[in-house]
């Protein structure tokens, strides 16, 4: 004998309130279809709907207004069982706040049952208009009648991909509609058209359920979709990320005394952090201990590219640059994002491309053609002159590391050894 | 050119180790929305975790995730203030349901959408008042690649044993810069266990075990009845308006968040005899604390150096090691010294020291010139 979902205890709500009935239909509709209450996970929300979980005998998860769309979504998530059965319930204006819930898990078409209970208006709270509550509806904020439509919960689901939609009057038996809605795999969303005694019904004397339904234009139905429900599909994966980050082989020691940092600047899309990647790296090969950092402009592809590097022979706690001891500029935009720095520095060298004007500095200033070996490959030629002129690294693991990296291959070598030499 | 590899030297960042280290310790799951700085958490998270799902949003994010724990599930997530701030209420949440989970909190510079590349370390005090009442939630903050390491298998572990959120704190430049870093100091890290409940008596979802933390049962299970419940509830999960069992449960959640954290007290103090003087630093402005102290050592000054790393709820041992000096400087990248007030309230004493600022790393020399002067 299967166990019902309903405790035998009254059920909490005002006298005629429709929650009532959905409460009770909606475990006849679950018992009806076989479920054992602890295959069903019962998410309710806040609002008068949601203090049915005292009643249940199924698993209950009573968390926020509006959220629990989401937090049913994430059981279902986590489930992807047969025989398991997430009901949300939900109330016209949990649907409002939670509106994106609703629609993420329909457009994902994951595998749970939202019930909608639209009475109209925020009952917990005193009454007030939700985004569902049909035009010309009276609540305690519009005397006068809702000003505006509501939201058409139905369609929207639907159209978000839902695999079965329903509206109903909430009136006799709908444990039947109830059942259909919970028989589906995949996302189904059932609203539930009621008008809640204290406040709708006193606020829209003589009004009846039928006639505000069909006045708002939200006439009862099902609607359906055949869309596969949702199945985990998750990208390649990896099993270790460290495994990932190889080891740099050692090559000849450096040369390097005390620590160096430099700033390496130029423009997008040309080479700057690959440069820097590339001098990190031969300088963890020469074993020096090494930072680096990128900074650029949100959009990526335009505008300034800069490297900040410290390599030192010991440990680098602080890796911050105010004023570096090596400046490398290799265009325009680079010069401009650097220009106060470049004036601050009271020694250490600037190593800039030919073309760009030079501003006051005290460091000493190196210019070279590196753009001449074409604007993509100055920064790294930069990095080349470096290695050959300044006796930190050698030329050679710099080169040996581009080969690793697959970088060397494209470069115009010829070109370059020419700048660097000069 | 002769070659011996250093199997072991790589140039990493911590976002990497953060989250490789997240997954050997249990977490299985991660759900993120993106934003700048926990861009390559996001990235590496949906690599290596077993799941991942790219929530609609912040809120939704703290949702799905709390759902995955009532499933059994240790989810994580990546987000710095704006994300964060949405995610404040389903936090509460999934405090109030205990349920496990890591959130990596990114600082960087606010208010508002701020400066989504600059670094800072303003988000202490908003951690501290996180949960409505005050009850604390478990911060942990990260201070090097170690500790990206260390602290985010005990962030999971915590997570697990004490059935809550943790927030792994870190900021920018923690996360999105390369070092030379060597894999071999790493201690080895094994996934949390999660024993459950497995008793005939009748499950009660909030009935605490001997640390004050309820066995866990999963909503997947069909053998005993779970009660989920954020609004304030008895033992068996049942909303309560406020009787004596509901408010002694939300007590509890107090109480067992402050007993158990001194299982996880995490701290670094290189001090110095004789010294006078204390520099006191989390987070980034560690590394900055560490160089200034290594540099005032070696000009002959004596100075001491704290580095917290369980921040919340705040370590009382934090107050006797300041007590033992006459001079204190607190480094942090904000201008009105979070970690002072969170450990002093809103009157320091004179003798605590700030060597702060906007939109940038303290210095080391700023650090010195406070001890100094
Ligand atoms: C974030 C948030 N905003 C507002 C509230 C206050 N609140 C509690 S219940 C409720 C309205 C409930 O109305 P509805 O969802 O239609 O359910 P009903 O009470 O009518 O069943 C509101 C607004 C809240 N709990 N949380
Ligand atoms: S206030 Fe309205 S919605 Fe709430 S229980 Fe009473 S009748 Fe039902």
């Amino acid at each position: 004998m299967t166990r019902p979902m309903l405790k035998t205890m009254p059920l909490p709500y005002c006298k005629g309130c429709g929650h009532d009935l959905i409460a009770k239909h909606s475990a006849a509709a679950l018992e009806k279809l076989g479920f054992y209450p602890l295959d069903v996970i019962l998410v309710t929300d806040i609002g008068c709907h949601g203090i049915i979980d005292k009643c249940m005998n199924t698993h209950t998860v009573h968390g926020l207004h509006g959220r629990s769309g989401a937090l049913g979504a994430g059981i279902s998530f986590g489930l992807q069982a047969p025989g398991k059965k997430v009901v949300v319930f939900i109330g016209d204006g949990g649907a409002t706040i939670g509106l994106q819930h609703i629609m993420e898990a329909a457009r994902l078409n994951l595998d749970m049952s939202v019930v909608v209970h639209n009475n109209m208006l925020y009952g917990m709270t005193g009454g007030q208009t939700s985004g569902l509550t049909p035009q010309g509806f009276r609540t305690t904020t519009s005397f006068e009648g809702n000003p505006y439509a509501g939201y058409d919960i139905c369609k929207m689901s639907h159209t978000a991909g839902a695999t079965y939609v329903a509206r109903v009057l909430g009136i006799g038996d709908i444990s039947g509609d109830l059942a259909k809605v919970f028989g589906q795999k995949g996302f189904s969303l059932i609203e539930v058209m009621e008008i809640c005694p204290s406040y709708g019904v006193k606020l829209n004397p003589g009004r009846k359920l039928a006639e505000v339904v069909k006045s708002a234009g939200r006439e009862t139905g099902v609607w359906t979709g055949s869309r596969e429900d949702f199945s985990h599909r998750q990208g390649k994966k990896s099993g270790d990320l460290l495994s990932e980050v190889s080891g740099i082989a050692k090559g000849s020691e450096h040369r390097l005394k005390n620590p160096l940092s430099i700033v390496i600047s130029g423009s997008a899309g040309e080479g700057v952090q690959l440069a820097a990647t590339l001098l990190a790296k031969a300088s963890i090969s020469s074993g020096l201990q090494v930072t680096q950092k990128g900074s650029y402009p949100v959009t990526v592809g335009v505008g300034f590219s800069t490297a900040e590097l410290n390599l030192s022979p010991g440990p680098i706690h602080f890796h911050g640059i105010d004023t570096p001891d090596l400046a490398i500029i290799t265009s325009e935009d680079g010069l401009n994002h650097n220009r106060k720095r470049i004036m601050a520095m009271q020694q250490g060298s600037l190593l800039i491309d030919s073309g760009l004007a030079v501003p006051e500095t005290s460091a000493r200033v190196i210019r070279r053609d590196f753009r001449s070996v074409g604007a993509r490959n100055a920064a790294i030629c930069a990095v080349l002159y470096f290695a050959r002129q300044f006796g930190v690294l050698t030329e050679e693991i710099l080169l040996h590391i581009m080969e690793q990296e697959g970088k060397a291959a494209k470069l115009p070598i010829e070109k370059i050894r020419q700048v660097i030499e000069s | 050119m002769q070659e011996k590899t250093l199997q072991d030297l790589v140039l990493t960042d911590g976002s990497r180790l953060i989250i490789e280290s997240l997954a050997r310790s249990g977490a299985d799951a991660f759900i993120c929305y993106p934003i700048t700085p926990a861009n390559l958490l996001y990235l590496y998270g949906s690599q290596r975790m077993e799941l991942m799902l790219a929530a609609p949003d912040e809120i939704t994010t703290l949702q799905w995730m709390t759902g995955l724990a009532a499933t059994g599930k240790l989810p994580v997530t990546a987000t710095s203030f704006p994300g964060f701030a949405l995610m404040l209420e389903s936090i509460n949440m999934a405090y109030m349901m205990e349920l496990p989970m890591v959130i990596v909190l990114v600082q960087r510079l606010g208010p508002a959408t701020g400066t989504a590349t600059c670094g800072a370390q303003g988000d202490l005090l908003l951690l501290r008042g996180m949960i409505s009442g005050g009850h604390p939630v478990p911060v942990l903050a990260t201070s090097s690649f170690n500790d990206c390491w260390t602290l985010s298998a005990r962030a999971s572990e915590i997570a697990v044993r004490l059935r809550t959120p943790v927030v792994l704190l870190t900021s920018k430049e923690e996360v999105m810069t390369q070092k030379s870093f060597g894999l071999s100091s790493l201690e080895e890290i094994k996934p949390v266990s999660r024993p459950l409940y497995d008793k005939d008596d009748p499950y009660q979802s909030y009935k605490a075990g001997p640390k004050g933390v309820p066995d866990f049962l999963p909503v997947s299970q069909n053998v005993h009845q779970v009660r989920l419940n954020a609004s304030t509830h008895d033992q068996q999960g049942n909303l309560q308006h406020s009787s004596e069992e509901a408010l002694s449960n939300t007590r509890r959640l107090e109480h067992k968040v402050v007993q158990q954290m001194k299982d996880y007290l995490f701290y670094e103090l290189d001090s110095q005899d004789g010294a006078n003087s204390l520099v006191l630093a989390c987070g980034i402005t560690a590394a900055a604390a560490r160089e200034a102290v290594g540099m005032m050592r070696r000009d002959g000054h004596r100075v001491s150096l704290l580095v917290p790393k369980t921040l919340l709820p705040v370590p009382q041992t934090y107050l006797e090691i300041i007590g033992l000096y006459s001079r204190v400087v607190i480094a942090e990248e904000t201008m009105n010294n979070q970690l002072g007030e969170l450990l002093f309230g809103s009157s320091r004493p004179a003798h605590i020291r700030f060597a702060g600022g906007l939109g940038k790393m303290i210095s080391p020399r700023e650090i010195i010139r406070e001890v100094m002067s």
